[in-house]
Formats: C-alpha cells, sequence, structure tokens
C-alpha cells in the first residue's frame, strides 16, 4: 500500500528532551505509516520511547524534528490551537489511567467532547447513550467515575475517545489498570471498535492485546526494531 | 457543559468550598461596610442638612451651627436684611437655650429650640400639631416620657437661671400641642420646641432680639454661592455656611475616618481574593491529570481557563450575595452602637446603605474573582500535555 493510502504516516520522527540535566533521545529517527482502518500495537520495554511516539502521533507532543501528517494534515506544523481543534474532530485518546472527569457522570463524560465540538444537546445525548450501549454500560450513564470500576470506567473513555467519530484512535496502555479478566473483555471490545472501522494505534505491554493487533511493532531504544503483521 | 462542570467540580469538594464562600462572604461583608462607612456619615449629614430645604446657614462669627453658645444679636434686623436678598425665598430663625418644666414636685430640665413655627426645620410632628399660639410647645418622646406629660397638658416652664440671684429670669404657662421628632438632636435628648419669641422672652436680656442661627432657603434653580456671597457682604458680622461648604468642613474632619475605611476595604478585598486565589490554585494542582486530558481530548485552551474562572467566579459571587446580607445585617448592629455617640443627631448613620455601594462592591469582587482565577487556570491549561501526563503516571 502507498503513503497516498495511508491515514497516519511518520517521517524520521525525532523527540529529544532534557532531564534531569541530560539530554534523552527518546525517539531516535522513527517513521511510520499506518493505513486506514488498521490495528497497529507498539511494543518494546519500559523507556524504549513508545509512549513519546504515540504522543507524538496523537499530537500532544511535538517532535523535535520530523514530520506528522494525518489524514493530509502536517499535525506538527499546527498552532497549539489549531492542534487541539485537529485532536477534537480527527483523534481519539484512551490513557492507561482512564482520566475521566471525576464531577461529571458517564454519559456527561461522553458529551464533553461533543459539547466542544458544538454539538446540539438532544444529539450529543443521543450519541452519547448509543456509544455507552455500545461499550456495554447503557444501565450506568449515570453513575459517576468513582462509583464505576475500573474496566467500566475505561469503557466510558473508550466511547469518548469516539464521541467526535475520529478517523484514529490512540490508546496508551489502556489495559494497564485492569485485572486479567476486564483486560480480556477491552482487548475485544478495542478489537470491536476497530472492526467498525476506527484505525488504531495503541502502545502496550500486554502481550494479549498485541496478538489482538493486526500489526506489531517493536521498538528499543527509540528506535523500530522489528515491525510485521500478523495473521488472522 | 462549561458552567455544568465548573459546578459539578465545586460541589464536588461541598466543605471546601462552602468555607471558601463564607470566608469571601465575611470579606465581603467588611467590604460592603466600611464602603458604606467610607460615605455614609457624609451623605446622611448631607441628606439631614437638605431635608427641609435650607441651604444655607448663618452663625454667629467665626462658628459653625450651634458649635458654640454665642447669639447672633438684632436678630429682626438680620432677618429684614435676608428678605432683601434675591433669590432668597424663606428664613428661619433659631434660638437654642434650656427649659426647666415642673410637674408635682420633679422638675426636667430640656434643651428648648425657639423657632418661628410657620418655617421652621428643625422637627417632625409625629402627633398633634405645630405650636401656634405664643405660649404653646411640642416637645420629645423622650422629655414625654421624663415628664410623663401628655398633649394638652399644661407646663409650667422656666428658662434662663441666674446662678446669682439663683432664679429664673423667666417662667411661662405652656400648653403641651404636639409630640415631635427633632431632627439635629441625639435620639436620647429631651427637647422642645416653642416660639422663638416665647424663648427669647423667657431668657431674658441676655437672649432679646438674638437668634443661635439662622436657616435660609433659596429659589430652586438659584445659585446658592451667589446669594452665599451676598450674605457675606450684607452681614459681614455673621459667618454664612452653605451646605457644601459644611460638607467641604466635615469631609476634613472624617478624612482619616475615610482613609482607613478604605484601608480596611482593600485588606477586605485582597483577603477575598487571596482566598479564591488559593482555593483555585490548589484545585488546579489537584486536577492537572484532568485540565492537560481535557486539553488532549481536544477542549481549547481558553474554555479551560473559562472553566476554572467561573468556578473562582461562582464563589466569589455565591459569597459576595451572602456576604452583602451579612454586611447589611452587622452594618444595622454597628450603627445602632454607634449612634448613640454622644451628642451626634439621631438621624445621622454611619453605615448608610446605597445600591450604588453594593453594586460597586459586588463589581470589585466579581473582578477578585476573575483575576484570582486567572493565572492558575492559565498555567494549568498552558502546561505541556505529555510531559505533565508523564509526571501524573509517576505520581
Amino acid at each position: 500500500m502507498s503513503d497516498a493510502d495511508a491515514l497516519l504516516n511518520a517521517r524520521d520522527l525525532r523527540r529529544e528532551y532534557h532531564m534531569g540535566g541530560e539530554l534523552v533521545r527518546a525517539v531516535r529517527g522513527v517513521s511510520l505509516c499506518v493505513d486506514r482502518g488498521d490495528y497497529v500495537a507498539i511494543v518494546g520495554p519500559s523507556g524504549c520511547g513508545k509512549s513519546t511516539l504515540l504522543n507524538l502521533i496523537g499530537g500532544i507532543d511535538q517532535p523535535t524534528a520530523g514530520s506528522v501528517t494525518i489524514a493530509g494534515e502536517r499535525i506538527d506544523q499546527m498552532s497549539d490551537a489549531q492542534a487541539t481543534r485537529f485532536r477534537l474532530r480527527h483523534i481519539g485518546f484512551v490513557f492507561q489511567r482512564f482520566y475521566l472527569m471525576p464531577a461529571l457522570t458517564a454519559i456527561e463524560n461522553v458529551e464533553l467532547p461533543m459539547a466542544e465540538a458544538k454539538m446540539a444537546r438532544d444529539a450529543r445525548v443521543h450519541r452519547a447513550r448509543e456509544l455507552l450501549a455500545y461499550v456495554g454500560l447503557g444501565e450506568r450513564r449515570d453513575h459517576r467515575p468513582s462509583q464505576l470500576s475500573g474496566g467500566e470506567q475505561q469503557r466510558v473513555a473508550i466511547a469518548r475517545a469516539l464521541a467526535n467519530k475520529p478517523q484514529l484512535l490512540v490508546a496508551d496502555e489502556p489495559t494497564g489498570e485492569l485485572d486479567a479478566k476486564t483486560g480480556t473483555d477491552m482487548i475485544e471490545l478495542i478489537a470491536q471498535v476497530n472492526h467498525d472501522g476506527t484505525t488504531i494505534v495503541v502502545v502496550t505491554h500486554d502481550e494479549d492485546l498485541a496478538r489482538a493487533a493486526r500489526r506489531v511493532v517493536h521498538m528499543r531504544d527509540g528506535v523500530i526494531v522489528d515491525d510485521r503483521r500478523q495473521d488472522g | 457543559m462549561l458552567f455544568h462542570l465548573a459546578w459539578a467540580t465545586l460541589t464536588r469538594h461541598r466543605s471546601r468550598t462552602l468555607l471558601a464562600t463564607l470566608g469571601v462572604a465575611v470579606s465581603a461583608a467588611m467590604l460592603l461596610d466600611m464602603v458604606m462607612l467610607a460615605s455614609g456619615m457624609r451623605t446622611s449629614l448631607r441628606n439631614l442638612l437638605l431635608s427641609k430645604g435650607f441651604q444655607l446657614r448663618l452663625a454667629p462669627k467665626g462658628t459653625l451651627p450651634f458649635d458654640t453658645d454665642a447669639t447672633i444679636p438684632d436678630a429682626s434686623n438680620v432677618i429684614r436684611v435676608v428678605r432683601t436678598i434675591p433669590d432668597v425665598t424663606a428664613i428661619s430663625p433659631v434660638l437654642g437655650g434650656q427649659i426647666h418644666v415642673t410637674i408635682g414636685a420633679r422638675t426636667t430640665t430640656a434643651t428648648a429650640l425657639g423657632v418661628e413655627p410657620a418655617v421652621q426645620g428643625d422637627f417632625e410632628i409625629t402627633q398633634g400639631r405645630t405650636p401656634a399660639a405664643m405660649n404653646e410647645l411640642v416637645a420629645s418622646d423622650d422629655f414625654l416620657r421624663a415628664t410623663g406629660a401628655r398633649i394638652g397638658d399644661t407646663l409650667s416652664a422656666a428658662a434662663g437661671y441666674d446662678p446669682q440671684l439663683r432664679s429664673f429670669t423667666g417662667r411661662r404657662t405652656l400648653v403641651l400641642v404636639g409630640r415631635a421628632h427633632f431632627l439635629y438632636m441625639p435620639a436620647e435628648q429631651r427637647a422642645v420646641g416653642l416660639p422663638i419669641a416665647t424663648l427669647q422672652g423667657m431668657r431674658g436680656a441676655d437672649a432679646r432680639d438674638r437668634a443661635s442661627l439662622f436657616m435660609i432657603r433659596v429659589r430652586d434653580g438659584a445659585d446658592v454661592d451667589t446669594v452665599l456671597h451676598r450674605l457675606q457682604a450684607a452681614l459681614p458680622t455673621v459667618t454664612a455656611v452653605s451646605t457644601e461648604t459644611a460638607m467641604r468642613q466635615v469631609d476634613e474632619r472624617l478624612s482619616y475616618f475615610r482613609q482607613l475605611a478604605f484601608i480596611l476595604g482593600a485588606v477586605s478585598l485582597a483577603v477575598g481574593f487571596l482566598l479564591v486565589t488559593t482555593l483555585v490554585t490548589v484545585s488546579v494542582n489537584e486536577r492537572l491529570g484532568e485540565i492537560v486530558v481535557m486539553r488532549a481530548i481536544g477542549v481549547a485552551r481558553r474554555r479551560v481557563v473559562l472553566q476554572i474562572v467561573v468556578e473562582g467566579v461562582a464563589i466569589m459571587l455565591v459569597g459576595a450575595l451572602a456576604g452583602l446580607a451579612l454586611g447589611l445585617v452587622t452594618a444595622r448592629y454597628l450603627n445602632s452602637i454607634l449612634a448613640s455617640f454622644p451628642g451626634l443627631p439621631a438621624a445621622i448613620d454611619f453605615f448608610l446603605f446605597e445600591p450604588r455601594d453594593a453594586w460597586g462592591a459586588l463589581a470589585l469582587l466579581t473582578a477578585a474573582g476573575i483575576l484570582a482565577g486567572v493565572y492558575p487556570s492559565w498555567r494549568g491549561a498552558s502546561l505541556p500535555i505529555a510531559t505533565t501526563l508523564r509526571e501524573e503516571a509517576v505520581g
């Protein structure tokens, strides 16, 4: 498949920063092309730069060098406000620690990105209900995060990430805080999301989650050392 | 959604929000009280001086009205001269003194005001009527309580006590025809009002054709200062004071008072500001993860800032509204204490509520609430997303 078919195209990405007076080269010239509808797992040991790469891909960090193009748009050249708007419309985020708004109910958390996108209230409530039903929490929409289990919170986070129908969903260790059973359910849910058309890039230590992806990218010391498609 | 999230965040920590709101309420109450105090006495004095429409006063040379026991001689001539000055519509002479009323075996001493009943501006009748004849008088509540006298009673009164002769210069039998509220006297003052000629007669030779004060009313639209200058030119032996002049003198005397009120008001505002800044800063620091995630999922920086500022303003506004109510209650209480200050007219308020002051205090507090929220929220919303998330993950 050519670059023109790719949803995400990262070219020679580098990310360096100073920590404790030392220069850290977290990502050292990574190029990655992800096709529309693909499901990519980035794996590797702690500190290999996979989360930094995900942040660069997701537009919440700026590369020291290189470029990131998503759906034809150079997000590394966008202003902060432009990047924020782009993320709102095109990228969904799922974090290891869920990061739901604790003061809001599940449905209000899902509504939040839609409200920011100026969707009419009725329409966003309708879609939020649909999404919560989709992730299996239709009956718990009025619960606050503190009243939900870790797995349920992560399901709400996925529903929130899908709120504005993003083309790309990036997830950083989405099963990292879940027990084995809940983690398995989450892996199935993420696979379903991909099956339903959303391109997914996930960073994980979870071998089961990596196995569920169509493609696995191995990183070490800030570079990609292996990149292969999986059967099935 | 933005306001809902701000409200939900505030109500999530109810105790903390409540305590901060109470703190702001106390601060707002003090601010309002200080604003009321800074202008209250001046405004109420001005209202009092203008309440009967007299814009000018004539006092003995070099004094302020009723500042001393001095009197102006040749009162009838003064009246004649004043009436010749254009734009003067009324002149009301007033003679002060003491009167001793004997009922049974008990003698009660009271302050007496001799006035021209038809044009007087010293008292308002609350029951009965104004004295119409030379042998009629009206009295204050306190006088009536002290003597037990009632409207219609005939009283034996004396004035002008001569310590050498140990006798009064004048005794009269007077009929009590009304109960009056004396505008310029303290609340607990025993006072009577009677025709000036009667009091002059009772006080004897010392008070013959004399007055302590003249109050002058000027035609609406006329230039009071012009009339004042004409009075000063025509009557060089008296001091003419306009309400504005009196207010300037009052301002000079009250300047320290106002400065103190201003400083205490500023301190109250600063305390409220620091309280909300502290609360918002703590709240932002606790929620750094949430804030950067909001930014990550596409919430604009200014919206994040606005949401946090709304939280600060909400605390300030609710606290300020509660503080306004609290301020009014405390002002009323403090006013009742200060009103009993010896020698002050009962009509003088130290704390005078004016809607403009309340709006001013509310506006100041709202501005402080906005300022209190802007810096911590902007700082929180400007944090680098990826770095902050990494630090949050590390703990």
